[in-house]
């Protein structure tokens, strides 16, 4: 299986990552190689083979309940690279248009 | 006992000194820093942040009748820590503090141990060699010019070259045992859901697990009964109590191992086998029986792997983006370019190409295709074990394909790299507990495993089998590339 330049394209945008041009040749030859290896799926017998999304445990998982901790919002957004009174700092999202 | 040797000691000795008085916690916390490790870590770098301050006013807090009391533990830069930033090995979290403890380490501290400092690691743990590290590489104690594994190669280091005796990595797809392997130390990744998961950054989330490092089995049976068991803040915990692991020295008289050898035919170093054989000769000495069978071939497993968990990672990491944590790109003037200019200068090479192979993935025309047959694959390679596991008590299987590789030789052939991963991915898709354990060197002075891998819920099993294979084995010594040699001391 081989990623074509539009494909690569496509997914940097979606994944919001930008691809220096002196990369994506090399990177799309890397991702086509990873999903040529794993074309070796195909070979393998999957009847009744519903898919999983998680390990199969057998022991079903604890009820969920929470213990009252909470987190102040000031030390919530502390760890930002721009915050103030406990709320994070973004650029501007939508222009200001004259009514 | 001078701090010279106090760093030799065993976790459960140097504890017990705390408890009974003879030993303040703040020099058992400190040991490590003061045997060989001020001089190895400048060659080895398994450490990224760590202060004597921290670890002073650890020790001052911790309680001195705890099971781990006074121990100095690392932990890998991906666990939430108060005292140390929390990085992940990432520019992207340059500077990023948390506001809390992880689970586990809350339960380090309450149990008395004290945090060494932070481990590095391949870049949001993806990777195999700890290369992929913002920091710079880490280094094999046992040869510089090769890698420890990874991605907790910090961590792993650590606890063979005397920093500390215990140590916590997390594994997604092999990331404690491969590492542990490459670095002659025990590595357990516990069945999913037994150690919580809150404050482990994350990256694939059906996968994931906080694995341990020790230099003895009875070490790693202690740290998991501090660790292990429900946690209300980690929806994914097993509700039921966690395996009672206390009796990790009560021998393996009677167990049966699976012997699964179609899977080393080829492709697997000579050394490696021959190893196996002689943990299998072992296990049989202290009266377990083989059986064998035949398995189904790994490289499976390792493409099941690349689609789910880099499609979990795709999801993951999209809350990296110049908003809530660490880096920001000061040049994005709109929302849209922050996102891609901080994720594109933050993220390192191997991580952007795992968030677009799993972007691929899961994108329109591609799911069924990629996502969902691997999901399917996945239901298919939990059956294997199941079957296996109605045949004998655990399997016994190399940890790795080969003896630990040299720096630089994988890193720009992914494929290579990822197919090191293939005897310790099966486990995580499974959702089984998996463990590393240390045999004799190679010829030429490296480290070789065996790797253990149990039924959910069989830490007892592995643990007492790593402690049978402990007590025969011959690891073999410490410090060629220092000219300085010592065993690490295995009977009892």
């Amino acid at each position: 299986m081989s990623i074509s330049r539009e494909d690569l394209e496509r997914i940097a945008e979606l994944a919001r990552l930008e691809i220096p041009a002196d990369r994506a040749e090399a990177l799309r030859l890397e991702l086509s190689a990873v999903l040529s290896f794993a074309e070796a799926l195909r070979k393998l017998d999957l009847a009744g083979c519903e898919p999983s999304q998680f390990a199969p445990s057998g022991v079903p998982m604890r009820v969920d309940e929470l213990d009252g901790r909470k987190l102040d919002p000031a030390r919530a957004t502390a760890g930002a690279p721009e915050s103030e009174d406990g709320y994070f700092i973004v650029p501007p999202i939508v222009d200001y248009i004259e009514p | 006992m001078s701090s010279e040797e106090l760093w030799r000691l065993p976790a459960a000795q140097l504890a017990e000194r705390v408890r009974s008085g003879k030993l303040a916690a703040a020099a058992a916390a400190e040991s490590g820093w003061e045997g060989p490790a001020r001089v190895w870590e400048r060659d080895v770098h398994a450490v990224v942040h760590e202060a004597a301050s921290a670890r002073a006013r650890a020790a001052a807090a911790a309680p001195r009748d705890g099971a781990l009391a006074g121990v100095p533990v690392l932990v890998k830069d991906n666990l939430c820590t108060l005292d140390y930033p929390t990085t992940c090995g990432s520019r992207i979290l340059e500077g990023y503090r948390s506001p809390y403890d992880a689970t586990v380490i809350a339960r380090l501290r309450a149990a008395g141990g004290v945090i060494a400092g932070k481990g590095n690691m391949d870049e949001f743990a993806m990777g195999s060699s700890t290369e992929f590290s913002a920091y710079g590489p880490t280094r094999n104690p046992f040869d510089l010019s090769r890698v420890p594994g990874g991605s907790s190669g910090g961590p792993a280091a650590a606890v063979a070259y005397g920093l500390c005796p215990l140590a916590l990595g997390s594994d997604t797809g092999g990331s404690v045992r491969q590492p542990a392997a490459f670095c002659g130390v025990f590595g357990l990744k516990p069945t999913y859901g037994r150690l919580s998961r809150y404050g482990l950054v994350a990256f694939g989330s059906s996968l994931d697990q906080v694995g341990l490092f020790a230099r003895h089995a009875g070490d790693l049976a202690l740290l998991y009964g501090v660790l292990a068991g429900p946690d209300p803040w980690d929806r994914t915990t097993r509700g039921a109590p966690a395996p009672d692991v206390s009796a990790w020295d009560a021998g393996v008289e009677g167990l049966r191992f699976g012997w699964p050898a179609n899977l080393w035919k080829e492709g697997v170093d000579a050394e490696i086998v021959e190893a196996l054989e002689s943990a299998a000769a072992d296990l049989e000495k202290a009266g377990a029986r083989r059986v064998p069978f035949d398995f189904l071939p790994g490289e499976y497993a390792v493409a099941t792997y690349y689609l789910v968990a880099t499609a979990e990672a795709s999801s993951n990491l999209a809350r990296f983006d110049g908003v809530r944590y660490g880096f920001r790109d000061r040049e994005a003037t709109d929302v849209r370019s922050l996102y891609t200019r901080t994720r594109s200068a933050g993220f390192g090479p191997e991580v952007q190409r795992r968030i677009l192979l799993g972007t691929y993935a899961l994108s329109a025309g591609y799911y069924d295709a990629y996502y969902v047959t691997a999901q399917r694959a996945r239901t298919r390679i939990g059956r294997e074990y199941a079957q296996a596991f109605e045949k004998c008590d655990f399997l016994l299987m190399p940890a790795t394909p080969t003896l630990p590789f040299r720096l630089g030789e994988k890193t720009s052939d992914p494929l290579a790299m990822y197919l090191s991963d293939v005897f310790t991915i099966g486990a995580n898709l499974a959702g089984i507990p998996g463990l590393s354990v240390p045999r004799a060197l190679s010829r030429g002075g490296l480290p070789r495993a065996a790797q253990l891998l149990g039924p959910h819920d069989s830490e007892a099993v592995l643990l007492r089998a790593a402690r049978a294979l402990e007590v025969r084995g011959d690891r073999g010594r410490m410090g060629r590339a220092h000219h300085q040699e010592f065993a690490w001391p295995t009977k009892r």
